[in-house]
């Protein structure tokens, strides 16, 4: 329930409610966008970013809280494990049991592969969980692959590797064609044809979605499948360090049981990294609408093992990150509440900016909006502006939000906010990780043989931003793509001794460049507990 | 001020703000969390809680994550239940009803206690989407079980021992994979690029100078 300051705030956004529906809000120029990005967005807060002393990225910047961890000691040892008697030994090590890692197990097993997922918690405590809006692929008849291509090459600042993107948008019909026969439940009409609707920066009505539930629904799904297929799920256990083989080639993984701390050796001869995003690293102190364990522990691991990050210093701020009540701070006001027909209004009623551009010039317009401007609604912890969800069933008909989004009802309505008819508060909030490690079109890294990576863990397939619904598209493609092509790579290696020797090589590294640090790292989960 | 509340966590007494949800509660008292937290958010049901209010004869359960602290609450968290999940070749079956008797033939000994739709922290009509899969209809208890998370507390009061989870999961692929109507334009549009349909327009983006992609994206017309 909203307290009576709030109440009376609310008043002015109902006064102009039907006039904000009649408008036709502006889109912004090219140039426009340019300079309220430069001001007002995150990833161009320098002082927030630091320079990489070591690895492959040497020189390069990226986020201080990433910075740490790059530059951190490993958890163990070379002999805090045997490497002679590993406890696993399988073709396909796969490290994340998120969608990419569950899509790439699915498909490694369909080609013959001894597969194994390791994941932090359980298979599907996940990003992939929690994705609510929707998933892009170009099958209407007005809308190809080539635009598809377009509109997200210019929404990640034409910083895409093309040929990445390319294999995205070609491959995403399938993908959902794939997740179709996997019984996956999409929202269709009485025909079978898709219901779709816009993302921030599409051009095409694109979207599709089982209800507000898009990636649980997928997750779900996909995790029925990796069970029935018995393929082993070792949980609450984390990847703390690769390990390689003598000739270079990444071998497997020391792993960790995250209740009762032991260390385990899994021998591979290949290696998936699909460990997700970097929510819970809470750049420049961002509440975060990521599941607990995403923690840039891929990052981590890759860059150990000498693989190179692309992109790293972007990071996506989604735009409407809850804002009000307290208990759901951060946690994700899905897209689709404004692809539905809400608007961005601020204190004085005004609905300052187009409800779909990208997600990028969307949170750094709110922030302008909470900062300078001065047009930012207090809610008694920080500024944020309206989103009017009333107008959803103004302008859809009575029981759109219902039947649309009812997640975002849910979670609402536990704190007796009725969306409905109350509008909601929202400011951004970390979302997604643009970034990530380098790979071929293959799915292997660019320079450590053996290594894989699919999923939120790999950089260059969105540039330096990505689009709504191409996340959840890029695990399943990309996923799988990495499953099959691991697989079939399997079937040519042979792994020779195993080593953790480049453990000590980072350390000294680490002491000839310098630095100096306490820090351990993947970090793993983020301290939440109360310092006494 | 804060307002401060007793919170038992497990029978022990902690004093916490009263803004807090049942897992920040956990961790003010100094709970470093590993089980029992997953999306923090009520899509994963890693958190399923059950409790009690001291004086109250009624137990509930909820999600953790989703579920604000109250006075006298007591509270234990149940971050795994042992549900029956049956192993089966989603290419092979059918939507039949004897699938359920084959794999899940404990549903057929619900005794309508009710308790599972009771319980569920997500609001969900548990027994009558049983009652649906009991029939064979699997769209409409993939409809009314959709929004499910799968967290259990359900199965960990049904007296028959049914793994409800379970059950309405089978009864959702079956309805995504052969019950929804098939999409006629997706199929259409896998085969127009398997037949390479698409392949000189890519090709001719990927050929493109920045500059004139530049120009395409700022000028490209948005569909209504
Ligand atoms: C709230 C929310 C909403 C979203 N909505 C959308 C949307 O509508 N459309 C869209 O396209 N995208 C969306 N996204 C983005 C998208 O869901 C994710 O980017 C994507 O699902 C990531 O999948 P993944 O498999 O790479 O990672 P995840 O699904 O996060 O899986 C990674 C797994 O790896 C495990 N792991 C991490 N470190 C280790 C380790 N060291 N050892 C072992 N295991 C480890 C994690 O615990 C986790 O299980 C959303 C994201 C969030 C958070
Ligand atoms: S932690 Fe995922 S539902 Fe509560």
């Amino acid at each position: 329930m909203y307290p009576e300051s709030l109440k009376e705030a609310i008043k002015i956004v109902e006064e102009a409610r039907a006039r904000n529906i009649a408008m036709e809000p502006r889109r912004m120029t090219a140039e426009e966008k340019d300079a309220l990005l430069k001001q007002y967005h995150p990833d161009y807060k320098r002082e927030e970013f630091r320079e990489l002393r070591v690895g492959p990225n040497k020189g390069e910047s990226v986020p201080k809280e990433l910075a740490e961890m790059l530059e951190a000691h490993s958890r163990i040892t070379a002999d805090s494990v045997d490497l002679e008697n590993p406890d696993y030994d399988v073709d396909v090590l796969i490290i994340g049991g998120g969608g990419a890692g569950s899509s790439a197990a699915i498909e490694a097993n369909n080609a013959g592969a001894s597969v194994m997922i390791v994941t932090k918690l359980r298979i599907g405590d996940a990003n992939t969980m929690m994705a609510e809006g929707g998933i892009q692929a170009a099958d209407k008849p007005n809308d190809s692959p080539a635009i598809h291509f377009l509109d997200a090459y210019g929404g990640g600042h034409f910083a895409a590797k093309r040929d990445l993107l390319s294999k995205l948008v070609t491959e995403a019909p399938d993908a959902i064609e794939w997740l179709s026969e996997l019984g996956v439940e999409f929202d269709k009409d009485a025909q079978g044809n898709m219901i779709t609707t816009h993302g921030g920066g599409t051009s095409r009505k694109r979207m599709h979605a089982a209800k507000d539930y898009s990636g649980a629904e997928i997750m779900r799904t996909l995790r029925d499948e990796v069970l029935n297929r018995e393929i082993p799920v070792v949980d609450f256990t984390s990847a703390i360090e690769l390990i390689l083989d003598e000739n270079g080639n990444a071998a497997g993984a020391v792993l960790m049981n995250m209740e009762t701390r032991e260390l385990l050796v899994a021998r591979a001869k290949v290696v998936i990294i699909a460990t997700g995003g970097a929510g819970r690293m809470h750049y420049q102190g961002f509440p975060t609408s990521n599941h607990y364990g995403a923690t840039a522990d891929g990052l981590v691991l890759g860059y150990r093992v000498g693989a190179k990050l692309l992109y790293p210093d972007t990071i996506q701020y989604h735009p409407t990150g809850a804002a009000y009540p307290e208990q759901i701070f951060g946690a994700l006001v899905t897209e689709k509440v404004r692809s539905v027909g809400a608007r961005l209004v601020n204190a004085k009623g005004e609905v300052f900016m187009h409800p779909l551009e990208t997600r990028d010039v969307s949170a750094a317009s709110i922030i302008r909006e909470c900062g300078d401007r001065g047009n930012g609604v207090d809610t008694g912890n920080g500024k944020a502006v309206w989103l009017d969800t009333p107008m959803i069933e103004i302008i859809g008909g009575e029981g759109t939000i219902e039947k649309r989004i009812p997640a975002m009802m849910r979670m609402f309505g536990k704190y007796g906010i009725d969306i409905r008819k109350e509008p909601i508060l929202v400011y951004p909030t970390q979302h997604y990780q643009n970034g990530g490690l380098d790979i071929n079109l293959d799915g292997s890294t660019t320079n450590v043989p053996h290594l894989f990576v699919a999923g939120e863990a790999v950089g260059g397939i969105h540039g330096r931003n990505r689009l709504m619904g191409n996340s959840l598209l890029d695990i399943i493609v990309f996923g799988r793509s990495a499953g099959r092509n691991a697989a079939e790579l399997s079937k040519t290696v042979t792994t020779s001794k195993l080593t953790l020797k480049h453990i000590e090589e980072f350390e000294k590294e680490l002491s000839d460049a310098g630095v100096e640090t306490e820090a351990v790292s993947p970090k793993l989960l983020p301290d939440y507990t109360r310092r006494k | 001020m804060e307002n401060m509340v007793n919170v038992f966590l497990f029978g022990k007494r902690y004093q916490v703000p009263d803004n807090l949800t049942i897992m920040t509660a956990m961790e003010y008292a100094g709970y470093q969390l590993i089980r029992g937290c997953g999306c923090r958010n009520g899509f994963c049901g890693a958190c399923a809680t059950i409790y009690r209010i001291k004086g109250d004869r009624e137990l509930h359960a909820c999600l953790a994550c989703q579920t604000k602290v109250e006075d006298n609450m007591y509270v234990a968290t149940l971050p795994f239940f042992p549900l029956v999940k049956e192993i089966y070749d989603i290419e092979k079956i059918k939507p039949a009803q004897q699938v359920m008797m084959q794999l899940y033939p404990e549903i057929y000994s619900c005794i309508g206690c009710n308790a599972c739709t009771k319980s569920c922290p997500q609001g969900l009509n548990v027994m009558q989407y049983i009652a649906y899969a009991q029939r064979g209809d699997f769209e409409k208890c993939a409809n009314e079980s959709f929004d499910c998370i799968m967290c259990g507390i359900c199965s960990s009061r049904c007296p028959a021992g049914i793994s409800h989870p379970q059950v309405a999961m089978l009864a959702r692929r079956l309805n995504g994979k052969y019950i929804q109507p098939e999409c006629a334009h997706l199929k259409e549009r896998v085969k127009e690029i398997n037949d390479g349909a698409f392949n000189d327009l890519i090709e001719a983006l990927m050929q493109k100078p920045v500059e004139e992609l530049q120009e395409l994206y700022n000028n490209r017309d948005i569909e209504e």
